[in-house]
């Protein structure tokens, strides 16, 4: 199988590339649209910042590119905050694909800490990337802005509100979590995405 | 909610374990991706890995332990040891580190706190803190792995590198650590009510019980602990059934 892992500069994109290989598969890390349009799937990962995230693709042509696609494509973590519709973050319009805003946590308690960094639980699953999941699932998050429970969430997470854990809409599947860094539930949840 | 987490402490030296293991079933008892592995496998929820070599190859075969730790494991870790400016921590995070601890050389450069944040954002910057209850009642931070006091107060210090973008805090505590008489509790809590990063607790541990302590009492957002888990006296997912049971919310 054909797996483009797209590069726009996205910090610790390798743990991505790593979990795949763990899984038998040998991505192809680019930011050539010809590689990323011919691929089989597509992931669309990264840490780091939207609003210089979405300058470079913006740069590559490489946004158009993303939303034309017709193959499954996984956005994780900020790549899922950056097919939403707009980000707090640098306060920047992104590639629209999910017509819902990112957000900032705002703490409502001094324990409300933020980065919400660590494990917490999935909730309310209903999207064959989770499949035979029964909900209570724990995944790995690093993340200061979310995504809100919205038509297109397919998982909720609930920390200080109860926000999207992933989307899903048509060939685009996002996660706010880190498959790669989530053991073996990550593990299934990469594969369930490869099967698709 | 957000899971409190076991975090297991492994020292490398010359890309060996440095404490002996009760493990049977490892390949090479000695190997720290072998004895990772093994902690991911019991349910460990990250890990860390401190180098304590002190030569220029002892470095290198470091940093080659590290990206193989990254290539087989699929649970986030920290490194530390020897990290001393800002070309250390990107050697550590292009092998494939999540965070990097910084100690000493915090102390003695504050900035150095500041300018990996910048760089690379909090959440990859752990500041450890050795410190001990001095006879006049103060908790004071102490550097080269405990052996010189630095002339620095512990929570103000802790508040400083969260001022500076730090990420986390892992506290050790000198009077604790190696007692096995369980956390410090006290100075814990205090860390927790005037901070707003997470708590790393650290030296104590014996028991499972000084984990619920930790945190019940000292309110820790994760617990680390390195003997007890090695020689075995501790199996993690043991600790973590235990711990389910005292509604602490835990990962399975």
């Amino acid at each position: 199988m054909n797996v483009a892992v797209i590069d726009y500069n996205a910090g610790n994109i390798y743990s991505v590339i790593h979990a795949l290989e763990r899984l038998g598969i040998n991505p192809t890390l680019t930011n050539v649209p010809e590689q990323i349009i011919s691929s089989d799937k597509v992931i669309f990962p990264g840490q780091g910042e939207a609003s210089s995230a979405m300058a470079y693709l913006r740069e590559r042509n490489l946004d158009r590119v993303i939303k034309e696609l017709k193959q499954p494509i996984l956005g994780i973590c900020i790549g899922q905050q950056l097919m939403c519709a707009h980000s707090e973050e640098g306060n920047v319009d992104c590639l629209g694909i999910f017509d819902v805003p990112v957000l900032r946590f705002q703490p409502q308690r001094h324990e409300d800490k933020v980065p919400h960094m660590g494990w917490n639980a999935l909730e309310d699953v209903k999207s064959s990337l989770f499949q035979n999941f029964d909900g209570g699932e724990y995944v790995y998050f690093v993340h200061s802005y979310y995504v809100p429970v919205c038509d297109w969430t397919v998982a909720q997470t609930e920390y200080i509100v109860p926000f999207s854990a992933a989307l899903h809409r048509d060939n685009f599947y996002s996660t706010q979590f880190h498959p790669e860094k989530s053991g073996s539930v990550g593990e299934q949840i990469l594969k369930n995405f490869l099967a698709l | 909610m957000l899971a409190k987490r076991i975090i297991p402490c492994l020292d490398v030296k010359n890309g060996q374990t440095v404490k002996g293991t009760n493990f049977v079933n490892l390949r090479q008892a000695g190997d720290p991706v072998e004895l990772g592995r093994a902690y991911s496998e019991q349910g460990a929820d990250e890990l860390v890995f401190l180098d304590i070599t002190a030569s220029h190859e002892g470095r290198k075969t470091f940093t080659s332990m590290v990206e193989r730790v990254a290539a087989e494991l699929s649970i986030p870790f920290t490194v530390g040891g020897g990290i001393n400016e800002l070309s250390d921590v990107d050697r550590m995070l292009s092998a494939g580190a999540d965070k990097i601890s910084i100690n000493s050389a915090a102390l003695r450069n504050p900035n150095l706190i500041d300018e990996i944040t910048t760089h690379y954002g909090s959440q990859v910057c752990v500041v450890a803190i050795d410190a001990k209850l001095e006879e006049n009642g103060e908790w004071q931070c102490y550097v080269n792995g405990g052996r010189i006091p630095f002339g620095k107060n512990l929570f103000e210090w802790a508040y400083e590198s969260q001022e500076r973008g730090a990420g986390e805090i892992l506290f050790t505590s000198m009077n604790h650590d190696g007692v096995k008489t369980g956390f410090a509790n006290e100075a814990l809590y205090q860390l927790s009510e005037k901070l707003t990063i997470p708590i790393i607790a650290s030296g104590g541990a014996g028991a499972k019980e000084h984990f619920r302590d930790a945190f019940l009492l000292g309110h820790a957002d994760a617990a680390l602990a390195a003997s007890v888990f090695h020689f075995g006296e501790i199996s993690i997912r043991e600790l973590k059934q235990y711990l389910t049971k005292e509604n602490i919310n835990i990962r399975p």
